[in-house]
């Protein structure tokens, strides 16, 4: 909550810099507002196709922006990951090698904390993103949409997030509550007494 | 051409012989070659007497998506970084890029969505500027006490300084027309992995280089090539390599590398995230860990600091573990955001010693002790360890880490 808070704070404070400081190499551009009615300076470069841009724009935001449609079950998953997903994350996401996926949950206080997506991601977002955009590891970019909602709809039905028969698809994929959506803060540092005598 | 090559080949016979006949005379001075040397060479390389390298840890089980090589800062002068001997860390391996096909795409919260090849971009206004770039997990073996074998290049590699060459970010964004509301950029790299983080617009506005250069040169693959992104002073993995995309939005990603991997776990559970700047930190790397001292008396301590936030203030040693400290000279230039030299002469008296740097940069701050860093957050939070590495000097002259108990 804290940290939601502090990005609408730093937003704000961001638009205001970006509007009026300007570098001073910038100086000698031609005088214009940062409003739709400005014009480039320098002329080079060029628009892009639609096709070029949605070839590279991949992102996929918390409220679900940028998903494409399509739709999966942890039931359909369960096949996805076997195949796919398995050797590197173990037949339950516990046992690795590679990162661990499930478990860790109450952990993050203790001293051994074990930061997985149940535990640890706070966005279920952000898992559909980084499947779609770099796994399987030696392989990214080969799921269908399908398969990554299916993939990512396991991976949290063995955290206990979703049930085995919730449908995740573009509506219903940033409704997911994961459970440390509320666990991080804004960057407080310096946090130590940093005035010392030399 | 026939004749000449007889006559090299000739004057090289002569020196082996004269060789030979020199170093059998006892209490000569070194030979020097007397013969005809290397042609020239298109690219030059180093002598192959040199041998220092970036340290690869081939026992390691790390994936390759946690692969990293640090510098070899004991063996480095000055504060430039050679490229083929800055740190690497990379997420999913090093593509190799055709600059030719290379495409930076800037599109989102803005008028014109523009494509720019790099040949284009490197028609528009460039700058130059020196920066160290320091990953957000240097140091972090330190975080438990470390390993007292460990030396300055393992514990403290992955911090490297160049000078790099580029169009600043704010004039490629201003010729895109930024809308009202914009407040993010998500940079996005053309590897494998697409690795992608979220800039706070006023940081890209600030002093955000797209850069091609570095040391006078194209970046090299693991650096970039053809294109990086540079934010003076911030961790690295936000300076996103093999730049394709930048994306102008209102709200951050939240992508994988800003949640769950480059976040700071407290102990009380909670984690800090966007901890964007790297704090002032210094590090003796001569003598350091794994040197002998070859006896008592003169030797020059040297090392280098760096700050986040702007130029190194100060830099002060103490041999005796903290108890006092003196001032050491700062070797120009001293530069914002950038490794800077420091140096001081010690009269080791033979005994144990303790000896470690502190830096304090323009901003006042001084950099602290270790243990006041674990006191506030722990031992779990794993990057941003910025405190006093101490090296300990044994009476016969072994140095090992003295932050291991």
């Amino acid at each position: 909550m804290a940290i939601t808070r502090s990005w609408l704070v730093l937003g704000a404070a961001v638009a205001c810099s970006a509007t009026l400081s300007r570098p001073p190499q910038l100086s000698a551009s031609p005088q214009r507002s940062e409003s739709a009615s400005q014009t480039p300076t320098y002329g080079v470069g060029r628009a892009p196709t639609a096709a070029e841009l949605s070839a590279i724009d991949i992102d996929v935001a918390p409220d679900g922006k940028g998903l494409p449609p399509g739709r999966g079950t942890a039931a359909a998953g369960k096949d996805v990951y076997t195949r796919r997903c398995e050797t590197c994350h173990g037949p339950t996401g516990k046992e690795g090698p590679q990162d661990v996926l499930v478990g860790g949950q109450g952990s993050l206080n203790t001293p051994s904390p074990q930061k997985t997506v149940g535990s640890y991601w706070p966005y279920a977002t952000t898992l559909w993103d980084y499947i779609r955009r770099a796994m399987p590891f030696d392989h990214p970019g080969t799921l269908t949409a399908d398969e990554i909602y299916a993939a990512t709809a396991y991976v949290l039905f063995m955290n206990g997030v979703v049930g085995d028969h919730d449908e995740l698809n573009p509506q219903t994929l940033p409704q997911v509550q994961m459970p440390n959506r509320s666990g991080f803060v804004a960057d407080p540092r310096p946090d130590i007494p940093v005035k010392r005598k030399p | 051409m026939d004749t000449s090559r007889r006559w090299f080949l000739r004057a090289g016979a002569l020196w082996s012989s004269t060789a030979l006949a020199c170093s059998g005379r006892s209490g000569a001075p070194p030979a020097e070659p007397r013969a005809i040397g290397a042609p020239i060479s298109g690219y030059g390389s180093r002598s192959p007497f040199e041998r220092a390298a970036r340290f690869v840890n081939r026992n390691t089980k790390a994936p390759l998506e946690e692969a990293a090589s640090q510098t070899p800062l004991h063996d480095t002068y000055g504060i430039i970084t050679p490229s083929s001997l800055h740190f690497e860390r990379h997420h999913s391996g090093v593509p190799e890029i055709d600059p030719a096909a290379h495409r930076l795409t800037i599109h989102g919260l803005v008028d014109r969505p523009l494509v720019f090849t790099v040949d284009e971009l490197k028609r528009l206004p460039s700058t130059s500027r020196i920066h160290f770039l320091e990953c957000s997990g240097n140091s972090s073996s330190e975080w438990r006490g470390g390993s007292s074998a460990s030396d300055v290049q393992r514990i403290h590699g992955l911090t490297s300084c160049s000078e790099w060459t580029g169009v600043p970010a704010a004039l490629l964004l201003r010729e895109c027309g930024v809308r009202p509301g914009a407040a993010w950029v998500l940079a996005e790299g053309a590897d494998a992995g697409k690795h992608d983080r979220s800039i706070p617009m006023q940081k890209m506005m600030e002093d955000a280089l797209v850069a091609y250069g570095q040391n006078g040169e194209p970046l090299r693959p693991e650096q970039g090539y053809p294109l990086r992104l540079l934010l003076p002073g911030w961790e690295g993995n936000a300076n996103v390599k093999w730049l394709r995309r930048l994306k102008v939005m209102d709200q951050p990603a939240m992508s994988r590398e800003e949640t769950s991997k480059y976040t700071d776990l407290m102990p009380d559970g909670t984690a800090r995230q966007f901890t964007f700047v790297m704090e002032p930190k210094s590090v003796i790397t001569r003598p350091s860990g794994g040197d002998t001292l070859p006896g008592a008396g003169v030797h020059e301590v040297t090392g280098i600091a760096w700050s986040g936030r702007g130029a190194i203030a100060r830099v002060e040693i103490t041999t005796d573990g903290g108890a006092t400290w003196a001032a050491a000279d700062l070797q120009t230039p001293v530069l914002p955001r950038a490794h800077t030299r420091f140096r001081w002469l010690w009269t080791w008296d033979g005994r144990d010693a303790l000896i470690a740097s502190r830096c304090t940069d323009e901003t006042g701050y001084t950099q602290p002790p270790l243990g006041e860093l674990v006191a506030k957050r722990g031992t779990n939070s794993f990057y941003h360890n910025n405190g006093i590495q101490a090296w300990r000097v044994a009476p016969d002259g072994t140095i090992t880490n003295g932050n291991h108990a």
